[in-house]
């Protein structure tokens, strides 16, 4: 399978480890991540912040750019660059205004841009394939955190119930893994106040963090890089506002698959994490007769 | 040469908005056989209709075309005023500028020109349309009235007390529908079952209702006034005439854990159950799906300790047909099914229910006996959220429409639970209070100064469980849209009325519209709210919209009411608008060939076989013949007829086509 790669700004600074998890577990998947060629930024925050056009032409630009490079599928594994490309997409295919708008500023026709995946849809069309590749069955219990982008709003990314999704569940289910029940899979983490109000970050992620614990997971799993370093990078801001400290890891989904794959932790970043990813020791399981 | 007149109706700024109505009426004035054309605000008001009555007198008009709404909405009164003017009222005719012209275009020439051409179509039709006389036909005097809830009891009492006799069929074992299952009822706080029973027990002793419980209508044929109705007497598997209604077969009944619908789920029955003590009839039904006998064939101990032997095991479903003059749709509503709300954590979280189910931990006869306790471990709950509009007016998530009923009753169970549980705290989320009605919105201003419910305006987003506590986090829009988060020991929904499952099914068997969410729709939305677009067929209740009880009983002796005007009249006329097979002289008799293709394209099966016969009693010729009583105008007949011996009266082939040549 060939895939136009989206890596976006993050995965070369705070989501490194995404980065890296998402090749080696896409490689050992035969999945050709393809970059696009002369990808340009999604806009972000900043973008739909300024101005709506811009937050439309910079991600219908890169979708263009996929287009021409041959891709009918783009996946980005950032979950606020998958929401910008997916949205712009939806705006300009569902308003005809839109379009034509667009089209003026990106001085060209826009015809049948290429599906928009994050990597939870990517991972999803490969799951038979994974649980037939797993090497060391991922024997853990864990909270799986879906956060805002990923799942929302519902008519742009299609996910059946924004407020229960189950899909990253399946994955982990698929490796091996065993997942809880808990109540903040879709809450905020306070997303980009970690760098100009670091309280509500802290405020919202104790939240998170005390439930995962409170419902005995052993790590929470994400796919974003924003929740990864909000409930990674912030851990000691999370654990001053909670009586009980938390030290539980929080991991990639791809860092996951790839340890019931058998990659090396090097590969998948694993090193790279603030809170040092580690479970709690097993009691002896039964041999199976 | 024809007289014909064109009145252009203005309907205010309606078609005159859009449309040049003074030149339509110029350039009418030009078409042949036109000799009166005028225009006028509206052509339905008194001085519209007067002045077409007396243009037909003074200008000796032989034809009308009244250039103006759709016939459905008016094409009756003006055939009665040409009809005063003193010509066949069938040599009226009207062109829609108003649904197929100016509402559905922008005001330019071109739309003009439409409206005509449409003025134009008309005329041509109108130069050769022949006097009709109205088929007269015969009204069975009996109603069927579907749905036994309060709508239905209503509107079955009172067709009754008139003299008429009533079926009343309802699918459940009882009648009494949810209004039944209700604890007590806003705004007076009057007990719910205190009301209905006697209602109940009213409707089971009438002796001009006959009542069919745990029964269904299967079909529904012919037309207003002559109906034959289909109905399933489901076998409840015992004999009603011995029972006597004593209940040992519920005690003795060895399978008891089944979750009582009634009490939604709240305490359980046995599979051969009564479903309420006020039942009527007081009468058992065995739960074919859960009784031991019919999943494994044994047990039966219903049948050996029944003092009575009135269990029938071998009872099957009875259809019995009947021929009624009109049908009243009570059929209903259901509320959203909260597993719809996973923010709101239903399905996983037992304390979080739905307005029913509080009115079963409410009521006296529920299965709390009327104390408030939470469903995971009966505790008194000491702090209960209300959610309103759980469903409703959210186009996102689910439907768009209020409910209409969930402002008051949240504010009753709130005060019912300030009654019940001192020192209790209510909280209510609320978007807006709707209380529009008499006594309404004082009763909720009540709730908050008398009984210190405390209204938080604003959304909860999601509820939660944190340590076996219920957390329900929202926001007060009126703090400036601060977040709060009350820990709360139950969670009411108030979840939005939708209609009846099934509803588009039953629709579609007796051919009334619904509107997007399967609500029965009605004829006019202000002028005819209790009738269907099919003739005969009336609506009660909450089948057509969320309505409270007062609201469902007078639009329920509404329809009672219009079922007792039709059945007041000697007979029913109706359109002459039917099919008739030529008929000529001898030696051809007719252009039917007797080939009866029509007779198997007609949908009501309204062609027969007629023999024509000579004086000798020879038969000469078998042709076809249209049962003016069931004819419907459709023209099925016509297209299939193959040597175009039948024709519509009234939209013949050859008015069809001078319509069609005239543009």
């Amino acid at each position: 399978m060939r895939v136009g790669y989206y890596p976006g700004c993050s995965l070369s600074g705070t989501g490194r480890d995404f980065g890296e998890s998402m090749n080696a577990v896409a490689k050992a998947l035969g999945i050709e991540l393809c970059e696009i060629p002369e990808w340009t930024c999604c806009g972000s925050s900043s973008g739909h912040m300024t101005n709506r056009l811009v937050s439309i032409a910079l991600p219908a630009n890169v979708l263009l750019k996929a287009k021409k490079a041959g891709f009918d599928q783009v996946m980005a594994p950032c979950a606020a660059c998958y929401s910008r490309l997916a949205s712009a997409k939806h705006e300009i295919e569902t308003s005809a205004k839109t379009k034509a708008e667009a089209e003026l500023v990106l001085q060209t026709k826009i015809e049948g841009l290429p599906r928009v995946l994050n990597v939870v849809q990517l991972l999803a069309q490969v799951s038979d394939t994974i649980a037939s590749k797993v090497k060391q069955k991922f024997d853990q219990t864990v909270a799986c955190y879906y956060g805002c982008l990923l799942v929302r709003p519902a008519k742009i990314t299609g996910f059946d119930k924004t407020e229960d999704p189950v899909e990253m569940d399946k994955l982990v289910a698929a490796v091996g893994g065993k997942t809880v029940d808990w109540n903040f899979k879709t809450e905020c983490c306070g997303a980009s106040f970690s760098v100009s109000k670091t309280s509500v970050v802290a405020r919202l992620g104790a939240k998170i963090m005390k439930d995962a614990v409170a419902k005995k997971a052993d790590a929470v799993v994400v796919a974003c890089p924003m929740c990864h370093s909000n409930l990674d990078l912030r851990r000691r801001d999370i654990n001053q506002r909670l009586e009980q400290k938390t030290d539980i890891p929080v991991l990639f989904i791809t860092q996951v698959i790839g340890m019931a794959l058998g990659l090396p932790a090097k590969e998948l970043g694993l090193g790279r994490h603030l809170v040092r990813v580690k479970f709690p020791p097993k009691a002896a399981t039964q041999a199976v007769p | 040469m024809s007289r014909v007149g064109v009145f252009v109706c203005h309907c205010g700024e309606n078609i005159a908005g859009t449309v040049d109505v003074a030149s339509v009426a110029k350039v009418a004035l030009d078409m042949p056989g036109v000799v009166h054309a005028v225009e006028y605000k509206y052509m339905c008001s008194d001085p519209g209709q007067t002045m077409l009555k007396d243009a037909v007198k003074e200008k000796k008009l032989d034809g009308v075309v009244v250039a103006a709404c759709s016939p459905r909405m008016h094409e009756p009164t003006f055939r009665r005023t040409a009809e005063e003017g003193g010509i066949n009222p069938y040599q009226c005719e009207m062109a829609n500028l108003r649904e197929h012209c100016s509402w559905v275009h922008e005001k330019a020439p071109a739309t003009t020109a439409k409206a005509i051409d449409l003025v134009r179509l008309q005329v041509e039709k109108v130069k050769r349309n022949h006097p009709l006389k109205p088929i007269r036909v015969p009204i069975t005097k009996k109603a069927l009235v579907l749905g036994g809830g309060i709508a239905g009891i209503q509107a079955a009492l009172d067709i009754a007390n008139a003299g008429n006799p009533v079926l009343l069929v309802e699918k459940s074992p009882s009648i009494g529908g949810h209004m039944s299952q209700l604890s007590e009822t806003f705004p007076t706080l009057d007990c719910s079952q205190c009301i209905l029973t006697p209602r109940m027990v009213e409707v089971a002793r009438h002796p001009n209702i006959t009542l069919y419980t745990y029964s269904e209508l299967e079909k529904l044929e012919g037309f207003i006034g002559n109906f034959k109705a289909t109905i399933r007497k489901k076998a409840r598997k015992i004999d009603e005439q011995i029972c006597n209604g004593c209940g040992v077969c519920q005690q003795k009944c060895p399978v008891k854990k089944i979750p009582d619908q009634f009490n939604e789920g709240l305490s359980n029955r046995a599979a051969i159950y009564v479903p309420f003590p006020q039942a009527v009839p007081n009468k058992p039904v065995i739960d074919l799906e859960n009784c031991t006998f019919f999943k494994s064939g044994k047990c039966k101990a219903c049948e050996k300790l029944c003092p009575t032997k009135a269990i029938r095991f071998d009872q099957e479903d009875q259809i019995e047909v009947h021929d009624v003059g009109a049908v009243v749709l009570a059929t209903g509503y259901k509320t959203m099914p909260v597993a719809n709300f996973p923010e709101y954590g239903y399905g996983k979280f037992q304390d979080v229910i739905d307005g029913m189910k509080f009115e079963r931990l409410a009521s006296a006869s529920g299965p709390t006996g009327g104390a408030i306790k939470r469903p995971s471990d009966g505790k008194q709950p000491e702090h209960v959220v209300f959610i309103a509009c759980a469903g409703s007016r959210d186009r996102a998530k689910g439907v768009p429409y209020c409910s209409k009923i969930c402002c008051m009753y949240t504010a009753k169970h709130a005060m019912l639970y300030q009654h019940k549980v001192h020192g209790g705290k209510a909280t209510v989320f609320y978007m807006d209070v709707r209380a529009a009605g008499k006594n309404y919105d004082e009763f909720v201003r009540r709730a908050v100064e008398d009984d210190g419910v405390k209204y938080v305006r604003g959304r909860v987003s999601r509820v939660y469980e944190d340590n076996g506590q219920l957390v329900v986090k929202g926001v007060d829009t009126l703090l400036g849209g601060e977040q709060v988060e009350i820990r709360a020991d139950m969670v009411v929904l108030a979840t939005a009325v939708q209609a009846q499952d099934g509803a588009e099914e039953l629709a579609q068997t007796l051919h009334v519209s619904y509107d997007p969410y399967k609500f029965f729709a009605e004829a006019h939305p202000k002028l005819r709210p209790v009738e269907t677009n099919t003739a005969g067929i009336y609506l009660a209740g909450t089948c057509q919209a969320p309505r409270d009880i007062p609201e469902t009983v007078a639009q329920a002796s509404g329809a009672a009411v219009k079922v007792c005007g039709l059945f007041s009249q000697p007979e029913l006329t109706r359109e002459p608008i039917i099919a008739v097979v030529d008929r000529q002289a001898p030696p051809v008799f007719s252009n039917c060939v007797g080939c009866f293709l029509c007779k198997s394209a007609c949908p009501y099966q309204a062609i027969e076989e007629e023999p024509i016969k000579n004086r000798a009693g020879d038969v000469m010729k078998t042709v076809a013949k249209v049962n003016p009583g069931l004819c419907q105008g459709c023209g099925t007949c016509v297209s299939a007829c193959r040597t175009k011996a039948i024709d519509l009266q009234g939209f013949s082939n050859e008015q069809v086509f001078a319509e069609l040549m005239s543009i």
